[in-house]
C-alpha cells in the first residue's frame, strides 16, 4: 500500500504525457484518452519510458476522461479507463527491472467546466461525473487516485468526496497556483491546504502552471501550513510561445538541480508536468537518488477558509459577524418566512464592509425547512462574499448538508460536552473538515466555575482526538452569562478563557454581547467586556460589526497590542477627514425630493422624504412628488435624454425615499392596496442576469411585488411558482439565441399550466419578431417598457 | 477622455450625448475597482487555414461554415485562435453589487467590456509586431457570434486552446463563456496587407444599433 511509503520514502512520479503524445501525432483538440484504445502501444511505450527512467508512480492516460468532456465520444468511458489502467500496469511489467514497487495512479483532471456560481455546473453534477470515473478506476485495478491540475477548490472538493465515498483507494491532490500563490479562482495557499487536509487526503501539492524555480516560493508557503506529505510536479519552465506554438525550455539537468532544492524544502514526492520528458525524470532520479524526504511536522494553525481566502484564528484576534441570525430580529424572521434570501445576503455584505472576518450563519426557525434554507443561504452567501462562514445550527442534518456543499473549510457552531452531541458532530468534522466551536456544557449543565468549564473543554478535546481531529480544529467557547443574573459571570468567563488558553493552547470564541442582557445601554458594557476578553485570550468574538463601540474596542486592542503594524489600519480608519464632508453636494443648494430622485441622489432623497413627511401624509408624497419624478425620468429614458445608469440611480433614490415613508405608512393602516405580483427569471441555460435585475429594480419602484427566481431557471420551476402563488404576469430574460429555445419551452408550459398568465420577454438577442415566434404576449425592448406593460395588464385585470 | 472611457460610455448607450462629471467620476472609479478585481489572461495558438468552396473553411481541426469569416480570412494562410478572460473576480464584483446598487452594476459591466477590449488590443499589438518580422499582416479579430460565425464553435475552440486549464476559461451548456467577461477570436495572418480601417463594430450590418461606434 502506497500509504505506508508516502511521506517516509521519497517517491517519484512521472513527467508530461501531452507533449509526448503530440510528438507521436496527437492533434490539438483531439481527445488523448481515446489513444488508450486506438493506439495502446504508444501509451504503453510512454509509461514504460517513465518506469525505466525511475518513476515509482505513473499516471494513467485519463486526465480528461469524464462524462462532461466525453459526451461526444464514440468510446465508452468505462472501456477507456479500463484500458488506461491496463496500459500502465503492462508498462510496469516491461519497464521495471530492479524489482521496486510501482503504482498506477488513476489520473483525474478537471471537468473543464466552471462550477456554480461562476459557471453553470452544479456541485452534485460534478460529483456524479467524478464518481463514475473513480468507480471505474478502482474496478480496473488502479492503486491510488491522483486528482491534479485543479484550479477550483469547489471542483476539487467534489472530486475528493467522489473518490472517498465510492472507493477505498488512497487519494492525492495537486493544484495549479500562479507565482503569487493564488489559484485561478482566487484561493490562497493556506485556504487550499486547510480544505484539503480537512477532507483527509493522503497527500497534497502543486503541479503545472509554473516551472520548478517559480514553484519554490509557493512551496515554501505550502510547507508553512501542510502537515501531510507534499507532492511537487512542475512544468519544464514557464510556457513560451514561438509563432503561436507553446514550448518549454528548462533542460533535464537544470530541472533536476532545482528539484533538489524542492526536496530540501520538504517535498515528499516529485515528478514533472507539461514539457517534462523521461529524460527530465531520469536526471532528477539520478541526482536525488534514494535520499529520504524531510520528516513531516504537525503544523498548529487554526484555519477556516472559503474559496477565496483563509482566516487564521491563532495569530491575531478575528471578528465573527453575528447578524445572520433570527433570534430577536423581527425583520430577519420575516425575511426567512418569505424566503427573502437577498435580505440575508445584504446582511452578509454589510458585515463584510464593516470589518467582519467570518460570518455566522443561523437560519433556524420553528416553521421553516432548515436543511434546505441552510444550504441555500450558504451557497448564495458564497456567491457574494469570500468571507469564511460559520455554520450555526443544532440540526445535525442541516449541519451536514451545509458542510457538504460549503466551498472551503467551514467553522461549525457547535459541539458540546454531551456524549450525544460529540457522537453526532465529530464524524462530520472527520469527513468534511472544519473548525468546530466546543461549548463548555455537558450532561450536568454549564459548570459554575472556571475549573469546571476547563474540564469540559478537556473532555471534548480528548474525545475529538479519537476521530483524528487535532486540537487546532477545536475552538473553545467558555460561555458568557449575563451579569444581571450572574454577578460573578464575567469574572468566571474571563478566568476560564485564560485557563483554557494556558492549559490546552487552543483558540477561543465567545458570544460577547450576552454579557449585558437585561441591562441598559448595552453597547458600553459589551465593548468593555470585549476588550477584557481579548486581553484574557479571546481569539474570535462573535459580535455585531455594525456596532461602533465594538469595532472601536477591537481596533484599539489591535493597535495597542501591536497586531496592527505601525497602527496602519487604525490610522486609515480613524485618521481621515469625515466622509460626510466629501459627500455633500456642492454649494448650499437644498434639493426637493423630486429633484433628488430625478438626479438620482440617495442621501438627498432620504432627507427630502423625511422633510416632507413632517407636513404631508405619505400617500400624498408618493403620488405628488415621487411618482411624477419617476415618470419624468422614465419618459426621458424613452426619449433618449436619460440613460440607463441615471434611470437606475433615480430608482435607487426613490427606493430610499420609499423606505423612509414605509414606517409611517404601516402606522396609518397599511399600503395603498394590495401589491401585484410579477415573476422574473432568466431562463434555463442562461446565466446572465443583469437585464433581469434591472427590470426588477424598476418594477419594485412602481410598487410591484417581484418574485425573483434567479438565473438558469427551468420551465417547470417557473410554471410551478406561477401556479402556486397565482401570479398573472411573468417576465423572462435571455441573452443568447441558444437560450431563446428555453424561453419558448417556458411559455408553452405556462400556457398549459397557467393559461391566464401573461408572459413578457426581453434580452439582448430578442426582437419583436422573435417574441412573436415563440408566442410571448409582449416584447419589452427596454426596462421601462416592461413597467408600462405591467401597469397596463394589471389595470385591465382590476 | 481616454479610449476605454469612451468605449464604456458607448456601451452605456450614450451615443453622441454628452455625459456629466458625476457619471465620468463613477466610470473612473469603476475602472479603479475593476483593476483590483480583474486578472487578464490570454492563450493563443497558430493554425493553418484552408479556405474551401464558397463559405466553408477550416482552421486546424476546426471546420466552419461562415461567409463572413471566409471573407475575413480571404488570402490568409494561417490564423491565430485565441481565448482571453478578465477572470472570475469581475463576476464576483458584479454579483455583489447586484444586491445593493444596479446602477453601479451597469457601469461596471460597461467598463469591464471596455477593459477586455483594451486588453485584447494590447495583446494583439504585440502579436502584430511579432508577425511583421515574419512578413505577415494581421486581420481584424473575428469572434464566434459575429455575423454568421456560429457560437457553437466555442467548444472546439476552447478544446484546441486547452483554455479551461490554461486560463480558466470554459463554457456553459448553452455555449456561454464563463467567466462572463471573456472572448474567443480568430485573427487571420496574411502575406498581403489589406488596409483594414474598418474595425469589428463598423463592419456590422446592423446599422440602427444604439451601441454602434460612430
Amino acid at each position: 500500500m502506497i500509504r505506508t511509503h508516502l511521506g517516509k520514502d521519497l517517491l517519484y512520479f512521472d513527467g508530461g504525457m501531452g507533449t509526448l503524445l503530440q510528438s507521436k501525432g496527437l492533434k490539438p483538440g483531439e481527445l488523448p484518452e481515446t489513444w488508450n484504445l486506438t493506439r495502446p502501444d504508444e501509451i504503453i511505450d510512454i509509461h514504460r519510458q517513465y518506469f525505466e527512467a525511475g518513476s515509482d508512480i505513473v499516471l494513467t492516460n485519463t486526465f480528461g476522461a469524464n462524462a462532461l468532456k466525453f459526451h461526444d465520444s464514440q468510446y465508452r468511458l468505462k472501456e477507456i479507463i479500463r484500458a488506461a489502467v491496463a496500459n500502465a500496469k503492462k508498462a510496469a511489467s516491461l519497464g521495471v527491472c530492479d524489482g521496486r514497487k510501482t503504482y498506477a495512479a488513476l489520473d483525474v483532471g478537471p471537468t473543464g467546466k466552471l462550477l456554480k456560481p461562476m459557471g453553470d455546473l452544479g456541485f452534485e453534477e460534478a460529483y456524479e461525473a467524478f464518481r463514475e470515473v473513480m468507480r471505474y478506476g478502482e474496478e480496473a485495478g488502479a492503486d491510488l487516485i491522483h486528482i491534479e491540475t485543479m484550479s477550483d477548490t469547489y471542483e476539487v472538493k467534489a472530486a475528493i468526496l467522489a473518490a472517498k465515498e465510492n472507493t477505498k483507494l488512497p487519494v492525492t491532490v495537486t493544484m495549479i497556483f500562479d507565482e503569487k500563490g493564488k489559484l485561478l479562482t482566487g484561493g490562497d495557499v493556506p485556504a487550499v491546504v486547510a480544505m484539503l487536509e480537512g477532507l483527509r487526503v493522503d497527500a497534497l501539492g502543486l503541479n503545472c502552471g509554473l516551472g520548478p524555480k517559480q514553484m519554490l516560493s509557493v512551496l515554501k508557503e505550502v510547507m508553512e501550513y501542510a502537515s501531510i506529505p507534499v507532492i511537487v510536479k512542475p512544468n519544464a519552465g514557464l510556457p513560451k510561445q514561438r509563432k503561436g506554438e507553446v514550448y518549454y525550455d528548462v533542460e533535464p539537468d537544470e530541472f533536476a538541480e532545482t528539484m533538489e532544492e524542492i526536496l530540501d524544502l520538504g517535498a515528499s514526492a516529485i515528478g514533472g508536468c507539461c514539457g517534462t520528458t523521461p529524460d527530465h525524470i531520469r536526471a532528477m532520479v539520478q541526482r536525488a537518488g534514494r535520499r529520504r524526504p524531510r520528516p513531516l511536522t504537525e503544523k498548529g494553525d487554526t484555519i477556516v477558509s472559503s474559496y477565496g481566502r483563509a482566516v487564521v484564528l491563532n495569530r491575531k484576534p478575528v471578528i465573527i459577524g453575528e447578524r445572520i441570525n433570527p433570534t430577536g430580529k423581527k425583520k430577519f424572521k420575516q425575511a426567512l418566512k418569505e424566503h427573502d434570501i437577498d435580505y440575508i445576503l445584504r446582511e452578509g455584505v454589510a458585515q463584510q464592509d464593516k470589518g467582519a472576518h467570518i460570518l455566522d450563519v443561523n437560519v433556524g426557525l420553528p416553521d421553516i425547512d432548515e436543511v434546505s434554507m441552510m444550504q441555500e443561504a450558504v451557497t448564495r452567501l458564497q456567491s457574494v462574499t469570500s468571507l469564511p462562514l460559520q455554520i450555526d445550527t443544532v440540526d445535525i442534518q442541516a449541519m451536514e448538508s451545509a458542510m457538504r456543499i460549503y466551498n472551503g473549510k467551514p467553522m461549525i457552531n457547535s459541539v458540546n460536552g454531551k456524549q450525544e452531541s460529540m457522537d453526532a458532530v465529530f464524524p462530520l468534522i472527520q469527513k468534511y473538515g472544519g473548525v468546530v466551536v466546543a461549548l463548555t456544557i455537558d450532561e450536568d449543565g454549564i459548570p459554575e466555575t472556571a475549573q469546571g468549564r476547563l474540564l469540559v473543554a478537556g473532555k471534548i478535546i480528548k474525545e475529538a482526538a479519537k476521530y483524528g481531529i487535532p486540537k487546532k480544529d477545536i475552538v473553545v467557547d467558555v460561555l458568557a452569562m449575563t451579569i444581571s443574573s450572574e454577578p460573578e459571570g464575567a469574572k468566571i468567563t474571563l478566568d476560564a478563557l485564560k485557563r483554557v488558553r494556558e492549559a490546552y493552547g487552543v483558540c477561543t470564541v465567545l458570544g460577547v454581547s450576552n454579557i449585558s442582557f437585561g441591562l441598559p445601554c448595552r453597547p458600553v458594557i459589551n465593548a468593555n467586556f470585549y476588550t477584557m476578553a481579548l486581553l484574557n485570550g479571546l481569539s474570535a468574538g462573535i459580535v455585531n460589526p455594525s456596532s461602533e463601540d465594538m469595532m472601536r474596542s477591537y481596533d484599539s486592542y489591535c493597535a495597542l497590542m501591536n497586531y496592527d503594524q505601525n497602527c496602519e489600519s487604525y490610522i486609515r480608519k480613524y485618521g481621515s477627514v469625515p466622509a460626510e464632508a466629501l459627500k455633500k453636494p456642492s454649494g448650499d443648494l437644498v434639493l426637493t425630493l423630486r429633484e433628488a430622485i430625478e438626479k438620482g441622489l440617495k442621501e438627498e432623497a432620504h432627507h427630502g422624504a423625511a422633510e416632507l413627511l413632517q407636513t404631508l401624509p405619505p400617500l400624498e408624497i408618493i403620488n405628488h412628488h415621487m411618482i411624477p419624478a419617476l415618470d419624468s425620468v422614465g419618459k426621458g429614458f424613452e426619449k433618449g435624454t436619460v440613460f440607463l445608469p441615471q434611470l437606475l440611480m433615480s430608482a435607487d433614490a426613490a427606493k430610499i425615499a420609499f423606505a423612509v415613508l414605509k414606517d409611517s405608512l404601516a402606522k396609518n393602516g397599511g399600503e395603498a392596496g394590495k401589491k401585484h405580483k410579477v415573476i422574473l427569471a432568466t431562463v434555463k441555460g442562461d446565466i446572465h442576469d443583469i437585464g433581469k435585475n434591472i427590470v426588477k429594480v424598476l418594477l419594485e419602484n412602481y410598487s410591484f411585488d417581484v418574485v425573483d427566481l434567479g438565473k438558469d431557471v427551468s420551465p417547470e420551476a417557473i410554471a410551478e411558482c406561477a401556479v402556486k402563488q397565482d401570479v398573472r404576469l411573468v417576465g423572462l430574460s435571455a441573452l443568447m439565441t441558444t437560450t431563446v429555445v428555453s424561453m419558448e419551452d417556458t411559455i408553452k408550459l405556462l400556457r398549459e399550466k397557467k393559461p391566464d398568465c401573461r408572459v413578457m420577454v426581453g434580452g439582448a438577442v430578442l426582437t419583436q419578431e422573435y417574441a412573436d415566434m415563440i408566442g410571448a404576449d409582449f416584447y419589452g425592448k427596454d426596462a421601462m417598457q416592461s413597467v408600462y406593460y405591467a401597469q397596463r395588464i394589471f389595470a385591465e385585470q382590476d | 477622455m481616454d479610449v476605454r472611457t469612451k468605449e464604456a460610455v458607448r456601451y452605456l448607450g450614450y451615443g453622441n450625448h454628452a455625459i456629466d462629471d458625476r457619471m465620468l467620476a463613477l466610470i473612473s472609479n469603476s475602472f479603479q475597482e475593476l483593476e483590483k478585481a480583474a486578472g487578464g489572461r490570454i492563450v493563443y495558438r497558430i493554425f493553418d487555414v484552408s479556405l474551401e468552396a464558397k463559405d466553408c473553411l477550416s482552421i486546424g481541426t476546426l471546420k466552419i461554415k461562415s461567409r463572413n469569416l471566409w471573407r475575413n480570412l480571404k488570402s490568409c494562410e494561417k490564423a491565430y485562435i485565441l481565448g482571453a478572460t478578465l477572470g472570475v473576480g469581475v463576476d464576483s464584483l458584479l454579483r455583489r453589487y447586484s444586491l445593493t446598487d444596479m446602477a453601479r452594476v451597469v457601469i461596471l459591466q460597461a467598463c469591464a467590456a471596455a477593459m477586455l477590449e483594451e486588453y485584447l488590443d494590447c495583446c494583439q499589438e504585440e502579436l502584430r509586431r511579432e508577425q511583421e518580422e515574419e512578413g505577415y499582416f494581421l486581420r481584424p479579430r473575428f469572434s464566434p457570434g459575429y455575423g454568421d460565425f456560429s457560437i457553437k464553435h466555442q467548444e472546439q475552440i476552447l478544446r484546441m486552446l486547452d483554455a479551461p486549464k490554461k486560463i480558466g476559461l470554459s463554457l456553459t451548456d448553452g455555449n456561454m463563456l464563463t467567466p462572463s467577461k471573456s472572448v474567443t477570436a480568430i485573427i487571420g495572418l496574411s502575406r498581403i496587407n489589406i488596409p483594414c480601417h474598418v474595425q469589428s463594430c463598423e463592419s456590422c450590418e446592423k446599422i440602427d444599433c444604439n451601441y454602434r461606434r460612430i
